[in-house]
């Protein structure tokens, strides 16, 4: 009797205990969400989307170049990245031969997996260094290959849950198979490979490692083969910095930052993509 | 995962007449596939290469000395790795046990509804950047951990050598716990995949024979799907290897090794951050980029066991109905 009556206190304990970890871990989010509104609502002005940085001790100022830089920078990875994931996405899902689709399926994991930073030197040493000076190409070619693995994996995913009957209704039409994979297939996925695609852009663009050393950033406008600024590298030179304003200027930034990314993410995972489970990987 | 499996077998063995526009479409989406093997393979020799001249000067003492000094040409890897590597591990002393909870409660407790919505929210702190989590550990965490925890942890442990020296509110403390928090969110969604994976017979049974509900978890579920959990263990652990901007914000940035996890410390991704733009001459850039080699290293090594097992449970069990 004392033995069952401990091992139902036991089985109590734990499952709350995993009840309580569970409360933690949400929680957390909505910290995180709560701390940025709060400071960065304080601070947060029209003139940080419409104003240049100011110098420290002067008012006002804004980070008008950061946020078109991050939409440059993240515009042109995409513009780079999205084709090769997209399409290397549908040979491994509608061309797959088993070993070689193997092989790219798990690099292309591991290539997902290789640090930031390890990928912004290798931008580095593509672009910068026979370049001779930072530019937001060489930080967009670092996003580009962060974004490749990410959308080529959504793609095969997404296009792999493509019903069966689709593609012999395609076939026994008498389709051959690439207009069966241009016509029926990639159609009928599309829903879920926007929503693969969304969310490796929203991933990206909240990156600074790979852009600190290869767009570095600019205290005015940038362009394509000059340094250029981004909110992510804004945000961590402006924290890292002793001045207060610059720290208020940061939670601003960040409030901006985590907005657009999390924007992206609802939308994607909520309205675009009802009833399709994203995976993660 | 486990559907992907299924809907694989699926797949057709239709034999199709070949036309012209079938051999181009397939020639083209292979050299795209092709190019994902081309970019990793050209990562690894522009690593090699880069790295040459540090290799050369320095040999293999490079990752056994501690002494970095970029004025007198001296670069030792030790205090970088070190650091590196007892940060993630008390961030996965912190994530896994959290995480490991978390995807009980989702996978065999909560009803279907709670738990994916949970997930839903979990999945968002997945999506929040590093550099936010930097931001508020800077702001918030450090003079939290400064004022109160270590001089807590200093009173109740200090005879430890762990806890020993003044509270900065920086170093490998505060930056493991930034960690923990970065990677339950991966810790929590592998292993409750893998927990899902696990045939709902597994657990009939051992209710069935009088178990309770956290035995049966305990004793059989958790047992049934632990490839798979050490796989998010391992994964997790690689990415808190590579996380670069949250841990250079919080770990104090001093190239020593201190056995005090109160003190502050380097890591291999946050040297980077800070030096390689200003770094001069040959050797200090490359013996930063020989870094980001040994960190690559690492995070592969990590990253294939980790996708190695999580291979193995997914695709054995069949998910709860």
């Amino acid at each position: 009797m004392n033995r069952l009556l401990w091992r139902k206190i036991v089985n109590g304990v734990m499952l709350t205990l995993t009840g309580i970890c569970t409360v933690v871990t949400v929680s957390a989010l909505f910290v995180i969400l709560g701390c940025l509104v709060y400071q960065g609502g304080k601070s947060l002005s029209w003139n940080f989307f419409t104003q240049l940085p100011v110098p420290v001790g002067e008012l006002g100022g804004g980070m008008a170049n950061a946020i078109v830089g991050t939409a440059q920078i993240v515009g042109m990875a995409a513009l780079f990245g999205i084709p090769i994931g997209f399409l290397a996405g549908v040979y491994l899902a509608e061309y797959d031969d088993k070993k070689f689709g193997f092989v790219v399926r798990y690099v292309a994991d591991l290539l997902n997996g290789v640090p930031s930073i390890v990928v912004g030197i290798l931008a580095w040493t593509l672009v910068v260094l026979p370049m001779h000076h930072n530019s937001a190409l060489a930080g967009s070619i670092a996003l580009a290959v962060m974004l490749i693995p990410i959308v080529t994996r959504q793609t095969e995913q997404f296009l792999r849950e493509v019903p069966l009957s689709l593609r012999e209704g395609a076939l026994a039409l008498g389709a051959s198979k690439w207009k069966m994979i241009a016509t029926v297939v990639v159609p009928a996925g599309s829903k879920g490979v926007l929503t693969g695609m969304i969310l490796g852009v929203a991933r990206i663009a909240g990156e600074s490692a790979p852009l600190i050393f290869t767009a570095l950033g600019n205290q005015y406008w940038g362009g394509i083969n000059e340094p250029t600024s981004s909110l992510p590298v804004m945000i961590y030179k402006y924290a890292t910095s002793p001045f207060d304003d610059w720290h208020q200027q940061a939670w601003a930034a960040g409030l901006v930052l985590i907005g657009m990314v999390l924007t992206a993410n609802i939308l994607a995972r909520l309205v675009l993509a009802r009833g399709v489970s994203v995976p993660r990987g | 995962m486990a559907s992907q499996a299924v809907v694989a077998e699926q797949q057709p063995a239709v034999k199709i007449a070949t036309h012209t526009g079938d051999i181009i479409a397939r020639v083209v989406t292979f050299t795209f596939a092709a190019t994902i093997l081309a970019i990793t393979l050209l990562l690894v020799y522009q690593l090699y290469k880069s790295s040459a001249a540090a290799r050369a000067a320095l040999g293999f003492g490079f990752l056994t000395s501690s002494e970095w000094n970029p004025v007198t040409d001296q670069f030792g890897a030790a205090p970088f790795i070190y650091g590196t590597v007892v940060t993630s591990l008390v961030a996965l002393l912190i994530s896994v046990p959290m995480g490991l909870g978390a995807a009980i409660f989702l996978s065999e407790l909560a009803p279907a509804r709670i738990s994916n919505a949970l997930t839903f929210v979990i999945e968002l702190l997945a999506a929040i950047p590093s550099v936010i989590y930097g931001l508020l550990a800077i702001f918030t965490l450090v003079p939290l951990m400064r004022l109160y925890v270590e001089p807590f942890l200093k009173h109740t442990l200090g005879f430890l050598p762990l806890f020993k020296g003044p509270a900065y509110g920086v170093g490998y403390l505060t930056a493991g716990l930034v960690l923990s928090i970065m990677t339950i969110p991966f810790v929590i969604s592998v292993s409750r995949e893998s927990l899902l994976a696990v045939p709902r017979e597994q657990r009939e049974a051992a209710l069935a024979l009088g178990a309770t509900r956290w035995e049966s978890t305990w004793q059989i579920v958790v047992p049934y799907a632990k490839l798979g959990i050490l796989g998010s263990v391992f994964l997790g652990l690689a990415r808190a290897l590579g996380e670069t901007m949250a841990v250079t914000m919080v770990i104090g940035n001093v190239p020593r090794i201190n056995y005090s996890l109160l003190a502050p410390g380097y890591s291999i991704a946050a040297v980077i951050a800070n030096e390689f733009s200003e770094a001069g001459g040959t050797i200090h850039p490359a013996a930063l980029v020989e870094l980001g080699l040994v960190l690559f290293c690492l995070t592969i090594l990590i990253n294939s066991f980790a996708r190695l097992m999580i291979i193995a449970t997914t695709s054995k069990g069949s998910k709860r109905a």
